[in-house]
């Protein structure tokens, strides 16, 4: 029971409750996350991962449903307390930049909680090291930085207020492939440096989730209809792809030559990983170059 | 919440009302709104009034949305009610304070007044929302485009001006649920709304407004890059998607209209006609 850090009971949550344009968010969500794990929720569009995940530090409070963080119910908990407790990372978080510098403005969170001059230095440096951008950059203007360096500014602004829960809304969102990797490694880099610090990443992306996620909440119509290791999951994969979801194409070429008998290992998600698999089973039928090729990849 | 806002607020259906034409609902709106500030009786209010429930009830918005459309009204309501109950002269009923010969009476005329001033007021306001909550706003503001297009020779945009108007009823939803989004955001970095005096919470809006003008100048930049490079360039000789088309409807909604009016005008001699 104590090693749960989020915890929901039949949560629920409507739009726009009595207008013609009502529509269900959330239906009944009974879902548990471990303490230190590394967490994503993913689901096609509209699934109410975003809806859930803003639960978590009472920015949205319905009534039907309980949410436990640490064991105590968050209806009776004061929301900004909560809110040092789970760190919140947005869509987009660049959007909220505000400040003239962005050392101020990943100062912003520690500044409201009240802390010390120095110590709210010493959170800003640490964050910003964490999220791997250089202090020359703190003294710029936020806005005149890259798409991933105001991304990192942004999330360095959560973290900065040492959340012991941190939750972020497709991080990876708008970047190109290279700057969503950098970022979700990034992630998992702070994760591992912070001791007993949950992550919780929202995404609908399975090459994002298969890569780095110890643990995995499917979302669909409103409720977590799978959870799970990712292998557990992503062996699922035609009621992934009935929620709208695929699992990684490369994960889809070895299903389908292991279906035709290649002896090829399951839980295979990076193309990485494919190439060294089948340069494996290939062995010595290999040319020379290709042989070399898979002692790269066994390495 | 932000994204409550009724400005603009469409009610989808496929009622009689809806189906009008927008510039035939316009004008007929416009007709209506004039005629009533000439209904000074009873009589002419209660026609009125069953004239716009009856098209309330024909148009299957719920009631509640138009009451929810006065509220923002209410207190201009209440002041020119109370305005009007102590401003007019007649029998006095009632006096509820004197001071050195200045009195605040109550009086029958006042009560009188008040309530059809009240009555106009709120019938203005239902019968005009109705519009707006029976026709989408890109229906509306080709309309307006259409209704202003004699004032084009005198130099008006009208155009321009409709092109304006529709797009800044578009951006009205996505700027709320970006206010919405960035006001959550500094939350969750422990902003603090609620507290301090005007000053500090003027203040703590800041982390607000910023972002959210950065954001619609990011937004407008992105969109007339989109039309630049769909070849926008003004109204000259552009064809519609939606051609507005005026049906036996209309005129039947028109017709109805001019009874209401006419209705109206006749309750009024008569009424007056009694009171001498």
């Amino acid at each position: 029971m104590d090693d749960i850090v989020i915890r929901t009971e039949n949560l629920e949550y409507v739009y726009q409750k009595g207008m013609p344009f009502e529509s269900a968010a959330l239906t009944g969500v009974n879902i548990s996350i471990k303490r230190g794990s590394f967490t994503a929720i993913i689901g096609h569009t509209g699934s109410g991962k975003s809806t859930l995940v803003q639960h978590f530090n009472a920015l949205i409070k319905p009534p039907p449903g309980r949410i436990f963080i640490d064991g105590e119910d968050i209806s009776s908990a004061e929301p900004k307390k909560l809110r040092m407790k789970v760190g919140m990372v947005f869509q987009y978080p660049e959007h909220q930049l505000f400040e003239e510098t962005v050392y101020k403005d990943i100062a912003y969170g520690p500044v409201n909680m009240g802390l010390a001059e120095d110590e709210i230095n010493g959170r800003v440096i640490e964050a910003a090291r964490l999220t791997g951008l250089g202090e020359d950059v703190l003294d710029r203007s936020p806005f005149e930085l890259s798409g991933g360096q105001k991304r990192r500014a942004a999330i360095a602004g959560v973290i900065a207020m040492r959340p012991s829960v941190l939750i972020l809304d497709e991080p990876a969102a708008g970047l190109d492939p290279a700057g969503g990797r950098e970022i979700m490694t990034g992630i998992r880099r702070i994760h591992s440096e912070t001791p007993g610090m949950t992550v919780v990443f929202v995404s609908h992306s399975m090459e994002d989730v298969a890569g780095i996620a110890d643990n995995v909440i499917v979302m669909n119509k409103g409720t977590a209809a799978m959870t799970g290791s990712v292998d557990e999951i992503f062996s699922h994969s035609e009621e992934l792809a009935g929620m709208g979801l695929a699992v990684p194409e490369v994960t889809r070429v070895t299903d389908i030559l292991r279906a035709r008998g290649v002896d090829i290992p399951a839980g295979i998600y990076t193309v990485e990983a494919a190439a060294d698999a089948v340069c494996r089973i290939l062995g010595d039928r290999l040319p020379g170059r290709w042989q070399d090729r898979g002692g790269k990849y066994a390495e | 919440m932000l994204s409550d806002v009724t400005l603009g607020q469409y009610v989808p259906g496929e009622s009689f009302i809806h189906r009008l034409d927008a510039r035939v609902k316009i004008i007929l709106v416009f007709v209506y709104t004039c005629a009533l500030f000439a209904v000074k009786t009873p009589a002419g209010c209660c026609l009125y009034a069953v004239f716009t429930f009856i098209c309330v009830f024909v148009s299957g918005v719920p009631f509640r949305f138009i009451l929810r459309g006065l509220r923002p009204m209410l207190f201009i309501l209440v002041f020119t009610a109370a305005l009007n109950i102590f401003m007019n002269e007649g029998n006095v009923i009632a006096t509820v304070f004197e001071y050195k010969g200045f009195a605040l009476e109550i009086t029958d005329k006042g009560i009188y007044t008040a309530a059809i001033m009240a009555a106009r007021l709120l019938l203005l306001l239902a019968g005009t929302s109705l519009l707006t909550l029976t026709t989408t706003p890109i229906m509306l503001t080709d309309a307006v485009e259409y209704l202003l297009k004699p004032l084009k020779r005198i130099g008006v945009p009208a155009h321009e001006a409709a092109m304006m108007m529709t797009v800044a009823l578009r951006f009205i939803p996505t700027l709320a649920e970006e206010a919405d989004r960035i006001i959550k955001a500094q939350k969750a970095r422990g902003a603090d709304f609620e507290s301090g005096n005007i000053i500090k919470r003027a203040r703590a809006m800041l982390p607000v407004m910023i972002p959210l003008f950065i954001g619609s100048f990011r937004r407008a930049d992105e969109l007339a890059t989109a039309m630049d490079a769909r070849c926008y360039n003004g109204g000259e000789n552009r064809t519609r998607m939606r051609v507005m088309r005026a049906t036996k409807r209309d005129a039947a909604a028109a017709a109805a209209v001019a009874a209401l009016v006419i209705g109206a005008a006749a309750a009024e001699i008569l009424g007056r006609c009694a009171v001498l």
